[in-house]
């Protein structure tokens, strides 16, 4: 007979239905005897992951909601301070451009390469860079809470761009009404350029948010939990292709959910 | 009250620098409507964007009733704007305010109480029109209705003076007429002073009391409309106020010499306008004479009357015919390029008809009897 162990490598508290069974018998008579009550999975022969159904069910109907909290968290919270720090930075690169409300061509040039270069570390790489910054902030590098400062940053010069080519997107036209109409700077930049733009704002709000969500994903796969956790837990290292499907689907409408969302709010915000 | 002195722009251009305006020298008086007139690249924007100080003049002053708008900055600069409005080809407006926040705009950032903001927008849209639409977008708008509402915001901060630029040139001809017919009524209601931008001359002819010509930069003739209209002094300003002539009938039956060649044309200012002179020409005079064409319109309030008339006769007797015209006010010359005799003229130089300078000669009045 094989010999069975609790699943112990993976913590066994956390998920109690799991087993892993260590094959050294004969392998048909056993999942013919197991068939009726347990789901398994089969790893190169030698190694059979064992689930109470039963156990397996309760845990997912635990663990999946929690998962998606957790990611709406990360994403929520990085977004926040994504679309706060981008909008500062955004309207900087737009007011400093060459022939800006605030030109300084040189100033422009200088945090536009900023942002290049935080914009083309892959995230993944942003993550492990940002360990130290994330446990000087949160105190740990691991967790939801951790993954919201290495999300952010990621985030930020993304916004910016974002933010920068929706302000681009105003005709010279209308800043111009507002500079002959005797207007100063800050009363342009919050009575003209922020109204007249706010949709392309959202529509930038929502794309970001957005990539913030599938980033949220990578991040869960090296210690950051949400969704992108347990597929990488349950649908990679134990071969659940269901939980791995169901984690894509909470994720798809979550995408759908947000993106529709924010078309309404853009649609709303635009009167032209 | 607007005094532009030496004014010079230049602009810096990849085939080097492009003088967009030359030593420019006008005076505005208070109440005027003063047009300017050109064609692209005359310069005539350059100045309206230098007097609204969107740019920077390289020499010169523009002073506005005594402050000289280009050596102010900052507040001043503002204060100063906010004596001014600005009319726009596109309008300009707000798309994501309603129509009474983009007329409420210039009084927002002025800082005027919400009381007054709120009695000033609805007397404004009282005045173009438009008192209906306080709640709606500008999107919901045709382009004279977005007209009228930059009109009313140009008005809104009682600026002394108000800066049109080509302010029509994006709208119909109706449009065009019930806009043209607004400023008038703002001008003559309020006083105020209004700067025209235009390259269209009914635009000049209906609306301006002053026109100043524009040509590479330079102001090459300026004065009351009646007069540049009338008395043309440049080729560019006769062209302006000429006719098409090519595309009129009787130009076509000259060129193929379906009629004669002595063609003349008679133009009648103010009271000569409503006087018979064809029929006592015609009675007095051994001539014949028959129309080509004719116009009559008003400018600036007076009525001119142009008409375009073929004299078949002795040249004595044509020249005895255009004396009486003259002595009763009439102004008549030969039109140039068209092998036409000219008795007041014997040296007059007689050149076949050449259908790629046709265009470009008739209509003018070179070789005629100088205007001065």
């Amino acid at each position: 007979m094989p010999s069975i162990q609790p699943f112990s490598l993976l913590s066994s508290s956390t998920d109690p239905g799991f087993f892993r069974l260590l094959f050294s018998g004969e392998w048909d008579a056993l999942a013919r005897h197991l068939s009726g009550n347990y789901l398994t999975t089969v790893r190169d022969g030698t190694e059979i992951y064992l689930m109470n159904m039963e156990a397996y069910l309760t845990h997912l109907t635990r663990t999946l909601p929690q998962a998606t909290i957790d990611t709406l968290y990360m994403v929520g919270f990085a977004s926040l301070f994504a679309v706060l720090f981008g909008i500062v930075v955004g309207m900087t690169l737009y007011v400093t451009q060459r022939g800006g409300i605030y030109a300084l061509p040189g100033f422009n040039r200088l945090l536009g390469a900023v942002i290049n270069i935080g914009r083309s570390i892959p995230f993944v790489v942003l993550i492990l860079l940002l360990f130290p910054l994330s446990r000087l902030i949160v105190g740990t590098s691991i967790g939801r809470t951790a993954s919201i400062v290495p999300l952010t940053i990621a985030a930020i010069p993304f916004m910016s761009r974002v933010i920068e080519a929706a302000l681009n997107e105003l005709g010279r036209g209308i800043i111009e009404a507002a500079v002959a109409a005797g207007a100063t700077p800050r009363q342009i930049i919050w009575r003209v350029v922020l109204p007249e733009c706010a949709p392309g704002l959202v529509a930038g709000f929502t794309l970001t948010i957005i990539n913030l969500i599938t980033f949220s994903a990578m991040a869960g796969m090296i210690g950051g939990g949400g969704l992108g956790h347990i597929a990488h837990m349950y649908g990679v290292s134990r071969f659940r292709t269901d939980i791995l499907v169901y984690t894509i689907i909470i994720l798809v409408i979550l995408v759908q959910i947000i993106q529709a969302i924010g078309q309404m709010i853009a649609r709303r915000l635009d009167k032209r | 009250m607007l005094e532009i002195k030496n004014l010079s722009k230049i602009y810096a251009t990849p085939n080097g620098p492009l003088a967009a305006l030359r030593d420019v020298n006008v005076q505005v008086g208070k109440g005027d409507i003063f047009g300017f007139i050109g064609l692209s690249g005359a310069g005539k924007t350059s100045l309206a964007r230098c007097v609204s100080v969107l740019e920077r003049a390289d020499a010169g002053a523009i002073l506005l009733n005594g402050v000289d708008l280009t050596r102010l900055k900052g507040a001043n600069l503002r204060q100063a704007r906010r004596n001014m409005g600005m009319v726009f080809q596109h309008f300009n407006l707000l798309m994501n305010a309603t129509i009474f926040e983009n007329v409420a705009f210039p009084l927002r950032i002025a800082g005027w109480p919400q009381k007054e903001i709120t009695a000033r927008v609805e007397h404004l849209l009282e005045v173009v029109g438009l008192t209906d639409k306080v709640k709606t977008y500008p999107a919901t708008l045709s382009g004279g209705q977005k007209q009228r509402i930059g009109i009313a915001r140009a008005l809104a901060a009682e600026p002394q003076l108000i800066i049109c630029d080509e302010a029509t040139s994006a709208l119909d001809p109706d449009t065009t007429r019930s806009i043209l017919t607004l400023l008038k009524k703002i001008n003559a209601d309020t006083g105020v002073t209004i700067i025209v931008i235009t390259h269209e001359m009914d635009v000049i002819k209906t609306l301006c009391s002053h026109v100043a010509v524009m040509e590479g930069g330079e102001i090459i003739e300026q004065g009351k409309v009646i007069d540049v209209l009338t008395h043309p002094q440049t080729e560019t300003a006769r062209r302006f106020f000429a006719k098409d002539h090519s595309e009129e009938g009787w130009f076509k039956a000259v060129q193929e010499n379906k009629i004669g060649h002595q063609v003349f044309r008679a133009v009648f200012i103010g009271a000569a306008a409503r006087r018979s002179f064809i029929h006592d020409v015609i009675r007095n005079f051994d001539i014949e004479l028959s129309i080509l064409s004719g116009s009559i319109e008003s400018v600036s309030g007076t009525m001119v009357g142009s008409l375009i008339i073929e004299m078949t006769g002795d040249d004595a007797v044509l020249a005895k015919a255009m004396a009486f015209f003259r002595e009763n006010g009439v102004e008549i010359e030969a039109i140039e390029g068209m092998e036409t005799a000219n008795p007041t003229d014997a040296t007059y130089p007689t050149e076949s008809i050449d259908s790629a300078t046709c265009k470009d000669t008739v209509g003018s009045y070179e070789g005629g009897v100088p205007h001065a």
